[in-house]
C-alpha cells in the first residue's frame, strides 16, 4: 500500500491526481499521514508516532487512521 | 476652481459569474459596468461555486470570494459579507440571482449602515411576481397571464389536465418547465418536478408565439430609466437566447412601463413575454434582475447596469432616449484556461 | 503527584511534573488532536465559507452549563427557560395590546402540558386551552378557573360536557352530532352552557383544515348559530377558528378575522346579540425551518407583529363601536414555547456507511425529538471544536431505520462523547414524545434566578411496568 508516485499533498492540504484528475482538500493531521505514507511507514508505525504527538485515545487514533486510508484507497490516492 | 474632477472609483461587489451555457448575468453587468467612463470601479466578485468562470476572468474581476449558498441564511450571509467589507470597503452589491435575492433584500437596512448599497425591489414587490402568483398579480393590474393550476397534490393534475387542452407547460417553483403533450408526460413531468423542487407544482396553459424579452429599469418610484425589448433569434435546448435582436415595438414598450408604473419597481428585471398571433403579449414569467443578455442594452445605447449603479449612489437620472434598433448579441464560449493551484486557491481559501 | 499547567509565550501548554524519584521534570503536552479527514473538491460542493454561524459552539443556556446539566442530569435532557417562556408571553402581549385593546391567551395544553410550563403561562395571566378530556382536569389540577379554560375538539364525552357546562367553561362545538348532545343534555339537566361554534373556511392556504368545525362558505356556520342562538338553553359567547399550523401567511389570518367579523355582525343584526369574543386560535409558526424549505425559517417567518397587523386592522376596520368591540382570544403554543425548550444530547458513535458518507449516532432520535419529522433543527456544538467541518447524516439511537435527527448537517467533526444541543423544541415534543425501545428522559427548567429543576422525572422500569398486570398462568 503506497501513495501514487506523482501525488503530493501541499502546505495548505490540498491534493492533485494527475492520473484522475480529482483534486482533494485535507486537514493537517492528514497532510502528515498521506508524507509519511510516501516514506512507505506502515500504518502501524504511522500510529505510533501519531499517538506520540497528539493527545488522543489509541483506540480511537487507530480506527480514524484506518478510516482515513481506506478513503485514500476509495479516492485512488493510495495503490 | 475648475480643476478637472477626478473620476469617483466605485467598489462594486457583484454575484452571478457563472456564465457557463445557462448563464448567470454577472459578466454581462459587469462588462456593462466597466464600459462607463463616468467612473472607475474596483470589481468584487461573490461565487458560490468554486469553477464559476467569473473568478478566473482576472481582467473583469479584481478579487473574489466565496459566499454561503441562499439556503444557509442571512446569518452566514452577512457574517460572509462582513469579512469581506473589511477587507475591500464595498459600496455597492448587485446581486442577480433569483435564489438569494430574498437575503439581500432582507439585509438591505444592515448593508446600508455599514455604508453598502444595493439598489433592489422590496419584498412585496418581489413576491407579487412570483410564479405562484403571476396569475393572480396579471388579473389585478390588467396583464395578460397565462391561466395556471397551481397544484399541491397528484389528484389535482388531473383537474388540470382535464381543463386545458395539450401541449401545456408544467413548471417548478424555482426553475424548470417542461411542455407536455400527453396525460402520460403530465404525470412523470409532475413527479419529476415535485421531486427536484417540491410542491406546488404549476401546470400553466401553454401559448404558442414569439418569445420576447424586456430588460427594464425601473426608479422605485414608478419612472423607467430604460426599457429594451429583445427578441430572441435562436434558442438554446435550455431554451436560453443564443442570439437576440434589440427590437422597436411601442406595445412592448408601453407594457413593460406600465408594469414598472404599477409595481413601482426599483432595480433591473425582466419580463418574457410571449406575443401571441393575435397580437396580445402574454406576460409568462418576471425574472426580478438583470437577464444575462444584459449587455447588449448597453451596445444598444442604453448601459441599465451603469445607471443601476448611479441610480444606487443617489444621483437622479432622467430616462434614456432612444436606443439603437438591430443590435445582435451572439453568444459564444470560450475556453479560459487557467492552473489547478488557482482552483485550489478559490476552493480552499475561498478568495482569488 | 503534582502537575502544574504553565503556559508558554507561544500559548503552548507546558506541564511540570514531579516523577517518581520526586524530580522536577518539564513534559511537553501533547498536540490537540483532530481526526484526519480526506474530501473530494467538486465544484457543485456546498462550500463552507460563511458556515461558522451555524457551528458557533454553545455552551450554556441562560447562564447554566451545559457540561454541568449533562453531568447531573444525565443524557439525553430536555431543558426549558422560564425566562424565555415569560419573555414570549409577554412580547406577544405587547404585540397585541399595542394594536388592539381587549387581548387574552389562552395556553395550548397539547403543545406542552408539562404542569410546570402550564403554571408559568397562567401566571402570566394566559387561561386554558385544552383539547380532551384529560387535559380539561389537567387544566383544573392547575388551578385555572372553569370559566378561563376552553374546551376545543371534537372528541368531548356527554360527562366532559357536563362538567365543562357546569363549571361555565367556554364550549367549542366542532360538529353538528356535538351540538345536539349538548342541547340534550342541557335540557334533561337544566344546564346553561356557555358555547362557541368553531368555523372552518377556505383562507387560501393548504392543507384546507376541514375537518374541524362547521364550514363558513356553505353556510353550515350560520345554520349553526342560528340553532344556538334560538336555543334557550345555550348561551352565545363566541366565535372560533383555527386555520391551521405553522402557518406563514398574514394574509390568510386577515381573510379568517374578516369572515368571524362577518359572523358576528349577522348575528348582531338578526338577533341583536353582540357575542363576546372572536377566537382566532393560534397557528402562528416557531424559528424552526420545516423540511423542504429553502430558506432557513429565522429568515422567512413573519413576525408576530406582521399577524397582529393582519388580524387587528381587519376587526378594528369592520365597523364594531368601539364598546362592542369583541374580545380577541389567541391560543398561541409553539409560537410561545418552541425556542424556549432545549434538547441536550450526547454522540454514541461515529461511522463511516457504505456509501462514503459520515454518520453520527445520537443518544436521542425520533423517540424523543418527534418534530424531527417536520423539521431541519438546528444543532450546535456544546463544546468549542475545531474550524473543519464536515456533511453527516445523524441517526438516533432507535434499531429502527426510520430513526433520523438529521439527512443531512454539516458540523464540526464530532465523536463519541461530544455533547450537542438541538434548539426550538419546546414545542409538541414533550406532549408527542415516544416511550419506545428507551426510557424518556428528564426534563429540567431552569427558572428566571438559574436555579435548576426537575419538572418531569426520567423514567424508570418500575413507572412503566406499574400499569402492567400478568394474567395468573403467565406468572
Amino acid at each position: 500500500m503506497r501513495v501514487r508516485k506523482n501525488i503530493a499533498a501541499n502546505e495548505e492540504g490540498f491534493l492533485f491526481n494527475p492520473t484522475t484528475g480529482d483534486s482533494f482538500s485535507t486537514n493537517s493531521i492528514g497532510v502528515e499521514i498521506i508524507s509519511l505514507l510516501k516514506k512507505d511507514i506502515s500504518l502501524r508505525d504511522i500510529v505510533d508516532e501519531l499517538y506520540e504527538k497528539y493527545d488522543v485515545d489509541r483506540a480511537l487514533l487507530e480506527r480514524d487512521v484506518e478510516d482515513f486510508s481506506l478513503q485514500l484507497k476509495e479516492f485512488s490516492i493510495l495503490e | 476652481m475648475n480643476s478637472i474632477k477626478k473620476k469617483p472609483t466605485f467598489v462594486i461587489a457583484v454575484t452571478g459569474i457563472n456564465a457557463i451555457d445557462s448563464p448567470g448575468p454577472g459578466v454581462a453587468v459587469i462588462r456593462a459596468i466597466r464600459d462607463c467612463k463616468d467612473f472607475e470601479t474596483r470589481i468584487i466578485g461573490l461565487s458560490y461555486e468554486s469553477l464559476e468562470p467569473g473568478l478566473y476572468m482576472h481582467d473583469l474581476i479584481d478579487k473574489s470570494y466565496q459566499i454561503p449558498y441562499p439556503s444557509a441564511g442571512t446569518d452566514s450571509l452577512w457574517e460572509r459579507l462582513e469579512y469581506i467589507h473589511k477587507k475591500e470597503h464595498l459600496q455597492l452589491i448587485i446581486p442577480n440571482f433569483d435564489a438569494e435575492l430574498f437575503n439581500f433584500i432582507k439585509l438591505e437596512n444592515q448593508l446600508k449602515l455599514n455604508g453598502i448599497a444595493t439598489y433592489l425591489p422590496d419584498l412585496k414587490q418581489l413576491e407579487s411576481r412570483d410564479k405562484v402568483k403571476l396569475l393572480d398579480f396579471g388579473k389585478n393590474h390588467g396583464f395578460y397571464v397565462p391561466e395556471d393550476y397551481i397544484i399541491h397534490e397528484f389528484k389535482e393534475l388531473k383537474k388540470a389536465v382535464d381543463d386545458f387542452e395539450f401541449p401545456m407547460v408544467i413548471k417548478g417553483k424555482f426553475y424548470d418547465a417542461v411542455i407536455v403533450n400527453s396525460t402520460d408526460q403530465a404525470e412523470k413531468a409532475f413527479f419529476k418536478i415535485q421531486s427536484k423542487w417540491g410542491l406546488p407544482v404549476i401546470v400553466q396553459k401553454f401559448i404558442k408565439g414569439t418569445e420576447i424579452n424586456i430588460a427594464a429599469l425601473g426608479d422605485g418610484k414608478g419612472g423607467a430609466i430604460s426599457i429594451v425589448p429583445m427578441r430572441k433569434l435562436y434558442i438554446t435546448d435550455k431554451g436560453k437566447a443564443w442570439a437576440g435582436v434589440t427590437l422597436h415595438d411601442e406595445s412592448l414598450i408601453a407594457l413593460a412601463r406600465k408594469f414598472i408604473a404599477e409595481t413601482r419597481w426599483r432595480g433591473g428585471c425582466e419580463l418574457e413575454i410571449m406575443l401571441s398571433p393575435d397580437g396580445k403579449p402574454y406576460i409568462m414569467e418576471v425574472n426580478p434582475r438583470f437577464p444575462a443578455w444584459i449587455y447588449l442594452t448597453a451596445a444598444a445605447g442604453h448601459n441599465q447596469p451603469a445607471a443601476l449603479v448611479k441610480l444606487a449612489f443617489g444621483q437622479k437620472l432622467e430616462p434614456f432616449g432612444e436606443y439603437e434598433v438591430g443590435k445582435i448579441f451572439i453568444r459564444y464560449a470560450w475556453d479560459l484556461i487557467t492552473d489547478i493551484n488557482e482552483f485550489h486557491k478559490i476552493s480552499g481559501s475561498g478568495e482569488l | 503527584m503534582c502537575i502544574l499547567p504553565l503556559l508558554n509565550n507561544q500559548g503552548i501548554l507546558k506541564k511540570l511534573k514531579l516523577n517518581e524519584k520526586n524530580e522536577l521534570n518539564l513534559i511537553m503536552e501533547k498536540q490537540r488532536y483532530e481526526r484526519p479527514f480526506i474530501v473530494k473538491l467538486n465544484a457543485g460542493l456546498m462550500n463552507k465559507f460563511g458556515t461558522r454561524a451555524e457551528n458557533q459552539p454553545v455552551t450554556h443556556i441562560e447562564s447554566v452549563s451545559i457540561k454541568g446539566l449533562l453531568k447531573e442530569f444525565g443524557s439525553p435532557l430536555f431543558v426549558i427557560s422560564e425566562q424565555k417562556i415569560r419573555r414570549n408571553y409577554q412580547n406577544a402581549l405587547r404585540i397585541f395590546k399595542t394594536r388592539y385593546p381587549k387581548i387574552q391567551f389562552a395556553w395550548s395544553y397539547k403543545t406542552n402540558y408539562m404542569n410546570a410550563v402550564c403554571r408559568i403561562f397562567h401566571q402570566e395571566g394566559s387561561w386554558a386551552e385544552v383539547v380532551s378530556g384529560f387535559e380539561y382536569d389537567k387544566a383544573i389540577g392547575n388551578g385555572v378557573p372553569g370559566n378561563k379554560i376552553i374546551f376545543n375538539g371534537p372528541d368531548k364525552s356527554d360527562n366532559d360536557l357536563i362538567k365543562a357546562a357546569s363549571n361555565q367553561s367556554l364550549i367549542h362545538i366542532d360538529h353538528y352530532d356535538e351540538l345536539y348532545s349538548l342541547i340534550r343534555l342541557s335540557e334533561e339537566r337544566n344546564l346553561k352552557p356557555r358555547v362557541a361554534i368553531r368555523v372552518n373556511m377556505d383562507t387560501g392556504i393548504y392543507p384546507k383544515w376541514d375537518r374541524f368545525g362547521f364550514n363558513f362558505e356553505n353556510g353550515q356556520a350560520w345554520n349553526a348559530l342560528t340553532r344556538i342562538l334560538s336555543n334557550s338553553h345555550l348561551e352565545l359567547v363566541g366565535i372560533h377558528c383555527h386555520i391551521g399550523t405553522f402557518m406563514l401567511s398574514p394574509e390568510a389570518y386577515k381573510i379568517a378575522a374578516r369572515n368571524l367579523c362577518e359572523l358576528a355582525w349577522s348575528a348582531k343584526e338578526r338577533f341583536g346579540i353582540m357575542i363576546q369574543y372572536i377566537d382566532l386560535g393560534g397557528g402562528f409558526p416557531s424559528i424552526n425551518t420545516l423540511k423542504g424549505a429553502y430558506l432557513p425559517g429565522s429568515d422567512t417567518v413573519p413576525s408576530l407583529d406582521q399577524f397582529a397587523d393582519a388580524i387587528t386592522d381587519v376587526i378594528l376596520g369592520y365597523g364594531f363601536k368601539q364598546d362592542e368591540l369583541p374580545l380577541l382570544i389567541l391560543e398561541s403554543g409553539r409560537a410561545l414555547i418552541d425556542d424556549a425548550g432545549y434538547l441536550l444530547g450526547t454522540v454514541l458513535a461515529t461511522k463511516r456507511l457504505s456509501d462514503g458518507r459520515r454518520a453520527t449516532i445520537m443518544d436521542f432520535g425520533l423517540n424523543s425529538l418527534f418534530t424531527s419529522l417536520w423539521y431541519e433543527h438546528k444543532i450546535s456544538p456544546a463544546q468549542k471544536m475545531s474550524d473543519q467541518t464536515e456533511e453527516m447524516i445523524m441517526f438516533g439511537p432507535l434499531c429502527m431505520n426510520i430513526d433520523i435527527v438529521r439527512e443531512s448537517i454539516t458540523m464540526p467533526m464530532l465523536q463519541k462523547g461530544d455533547q450537542v444541543v438541538v434548539h426550538s423544541v419546546g414545542a409538541y415534543n414533550m406532549t408527542q414524545w415516544m416511550q419506545f425501545i428507551t426510557l424518556r428522559p428528564n426534563i429540567v427548567l431552569i427558572d428566571t434566578e438559574n436555579n435548576t429543576h426537575i419538572i418531569r422525572k426520567a423514567e424508570n422500569l418500575a413507572y412503566l411496568e406499574q400499569l402492567e398486570q400478568l394474567p395468573e398462568h403467565l406468572k
